[in-house]
């Protein structure tokens, strides 16, 4: 029918079985060398500084001083503990884009009680309910889009992103509502005299009890997908549902139990951003982490110990890159892009993972599997 | 009642030209089985392209020795080879290199707006220039141009013939890719590649082929988006971050209009009058409650989304392989 058929392709891509672990991280590690690489060439470019220099200041601008590994540590913290979240939902390819929504409504959780009731009752009752709300408000905001999933098989891709928005004008609302002093459209520091809500600091150091809390909770999500019934349950739903409902998994129930869990942890984080580290709420306290916590999960596989890395990973070159925009004055989104450009590298080499490619000559020795 | 349609029609036609360009570049782009969640980081490159392009010749020239050719040529050039680059990017990651889609869309959101938003608060500084701001007013005036007798028309006028040429283009590109779609051999072929790309190879359709250009020209297509904005509904004007989430509710827009692009004239124009609504809507005593007021357009998509999947009828689900990546050798 049509003559490039006849033609032999000079190369050919079969798929590959499964490589051993220790080549398969080579691959990723060469990757994000040279996603590394073509960051630090873009940056000379652009500031022109000598390579090596680049790579100096985004290490000291993520590690530089005690108090910028803690910061570091924080914001990694914040964002495996939302990528931690996503990660189970993932498994069973449940693509909720709303860890942006679902932390924020776990924000407004932990700030209600922190404003209404502050000074009013113990502090660690105030916590305790702060904690309640903001897990609740988390889980509910996922419930939503959830039921709708299970029952008539809505998108849930869009319905999650646009519980973002919706999420953000209630924050927004409540900080009209909240706005203190009056007309300042912010509601600034809450109970900064008293420090009624605040989470107490282990010793001298304000995030080590977060940090304590995202470990914990590694370990738990860890043991959560790997060695009970339910992480066996999301896993087969996520490979295939028909299988699950052939096995007798209620499908319905897993999607609804796994978005509870998954908001849950979201409404978690939030209250650690109000009540561990900003003692505010702003409609931009999660600051798109929510995104980026898909990726970190998605590039670990949803293993949460390697979430540990790629989380650190994303950590680094975005602090990294806000040290050379402050350095010479560039504007902050810096960080984004070079973001962009290793995450790039990091989903192509996937590819190498998967296929394996053939040149023409040795194409008879390769076997095809059905 | 007709002073209120004159000002709030006109209004919602702006808002929702970004919306069309990028729900129509999208609908192509997912006829073919790409879902592309970039949209939005593609209209933020688009934008900012344009916004480049214009720049060096604005600040070169001067505004009084721009010619209207050159003026909109130059950006609306440097528009579509950034647009083209972003889809390219994303058609080597999900076609050649087989990579997750929806991953690679996220990450293409994060470099598209982290480059708009990038070059919208350095390009300044980058080439050493002297102005205070980015302030395209000239480029902005050749692109809000409008037809020479509108103002002659009364309010048929102001409805219809008062908007800039680029409103004009998105119209004729929506009717031009609903009537490719349907009526014609590559639209039949593209549709097929879209449901069903095994059975499309086998009757000689070329995949990969169909799959880059069809995602190549949606990302050009939705770059423009970001053009109109900046150039026609900003005049000229960019400031980070504005742009905003327009992206993303072209992609719900899709969904909304069940893959027609025809659908997507008025769709876009009643979201356009969505995103505006709170500007007339009563606030009472109450003023925080106009910030709830701007959660309607979300709120709608969402209910539009539960209908769309309550109404469940065989022609209008998505294309069959949406999302999936084609390997000839996995049949």
């Amino acid at each position: 029918m049509n003559n490039t058929l006849s033609k032999v392709p000079l190369f050919h891509i079969t798929r590959r079985k499964e490589l051993p672990w220790y080549r398969a991280w080579l691959i990723r590690v060469i990757a994000v060398i040279m996603g590394l690489i073509l960051c630090g060439i873009i940056t000379m470019l652009l500031v022109k500084i000598n390579p090596l220099d680049v790579y100096k200041t985004m290490l000291s601008g993520a590690f530089g001083t005690s108090r910028r590994i803690w910061v570091t540590a924080q914001n990694m913290a914040i964002l495996l503990g939302i990528s931690l979240a996503l990660a189970p939902a993932f498994r069973m390819r449940f693509w909720n884009l709303g860890g942006d929504g679902q932390t924020l409504m776990g924000c407004l959780g932990a700030t209600a009680p922190m404003i209404l009731l502050g000074g009013k009752i113990p502090n660690i009752i105030l916590i305790l309910i702060m904690l309640i709300c903001a897990v609740l408000a988390g889980a509910i905001w996922a419930l939503i889009p959830a039921a709708f999933k299970a029952k008539w098989n809505t998108n849930e891709t869009l319905f999650t992103l646009m519980m973002n928005y919706v999420a953000t004008q209630i924050i927004a609302y409540f900080i009209v509502v909240w706005e203190n002093p009056k007309g300042a459209s912010q509601i600034g520091i809450i109970n900064a005299n008293t420090m009624a809500g605040w989470l107490p600091r282990i010793g001298n150091n304000q995030y080590l009890l977060n940090i304590l809390i995202i470990i914990v909770l590694t370990v738990v999500i860890y043991i959560y997908m790997r060695y009970t019934k339910h992480g066996y349950e999301i896993s087969v739903v996520g490979e295939s549902e028909a299988t699950a409902r052939y096995v007798g998994i209620k499908v319905r129930r897993v999607i609804i139990r796994t978005m509870l869990l998954s908001g849950a942890i979201c409404g978690l984080v939030g209250f650690l951003l109000v009540s561990g580290t900003s003692h505010t709420m702003t409609t931009t306290i999660v600051d798109g982490r929510g995104f980026t916590g898909v990726m970190v999960a998605w590039l670990a596989k949803f293993n949460p110990f390697f979430m540990i890395l790629t989380s650190l990973l994303l950590v680094f070159l975005s602090r990294g890159a806000s040290e050379i925009s402050t350095i010479y004055g560039l504007n902050d989104s810096f960080g984004s892009i070079l973001a962009g450009i290793l995450l790039f590298f990091i989903i192509g080499c996937e590819f190498f993972l998967n296929y394996q490619i053939a040149l023409k000559k040795t194409r008879k020795e390769v076997k095809i599997d059905a | 009642m007709l002073k209120f349609l004159l000002s709030f029609i006109p209004r919602a036609v702006t808002q929702g030209i970004p919306l069309m360009f990028g729900c129509v570049g999208e609908t192509i782009t997912e006829k073919s089985g790409n879902l592309n969640l970039g949209t939005a980081g593609i209209m933020y490159v688009g934008g900012i392209c344009g916004v480049i392009g214009s720049f060096f010749y604005e600040t070169k020239v001067g505004a009084q020795n721009m010619t209207a050719f050159l003026g909109i040529a130059i950006p609306l050039v440097c528009c579509l080879v950034g647009s083209l680059l972003m889809g390219l990017i994303y058609c080597f990651l999900t076609v050649t290199l087989r990579a997750n889609q929806n991953v690679t869309g996220l990450a293409m959101t994060t470099f598209g707006i982290g480059i708009g938003n990038f070059f919208g608060g350095s390009l300044i500084k980058i080439t050493n220039s002297e102005v205070p701001s980015i302030v395209l007013n000239q480029t902005g005036k050749f692109f809000k141009t409008q037809l020479p007798f509108a103002k002659g028309l009364g309010w048929f006028g102001t409805i219809f013939c008062s908007y800039g040429f680029l409103a004009y283009v998105a119209i004729i590109l929506a009717i031009i890719a609903a009537v490719i779609l349907s009526r014609t051999r590559t639209g039949l072929s593209l549709r097929a590649v879209g449901e069903n790309p095994g059975t499309a190879d086998a009757a000689g359709i070329n995949v990969t082929r169909y799959k880059y250009f069809a995602t190549c020209l949606g990302a050009m297509i939705s770059g423009l988006g970001g053009l109109y904005f900046v150039m026609d509904y900003s005049s000229g004007i960019w400031a980070n971050d504005a742009f905003g989430d327009r992206g993303w509710l072209a992609i719900a827009l899709v969904i909304f209009t069940i893959w027609r692009p025809g659908h997507s004239i008025w769709a876009s124009i009643l979201f356009g009058g969505l995103y505006i609504l709170h500007i007339f809507l009563p606030t009472g005593t109450e003023l925080a409650v106009k910030e709830l007021y701007k959660g309607i357009p979300y709120v709608v998509t969402i209910i539009v989304l539960i209908i769309t999947s309550l109404r469940n009828k065989r022609e209008n689900q998505p294309p069959g392989s949406l999302g999936l990546s084609y390997f000839r050798e996995d049949r």
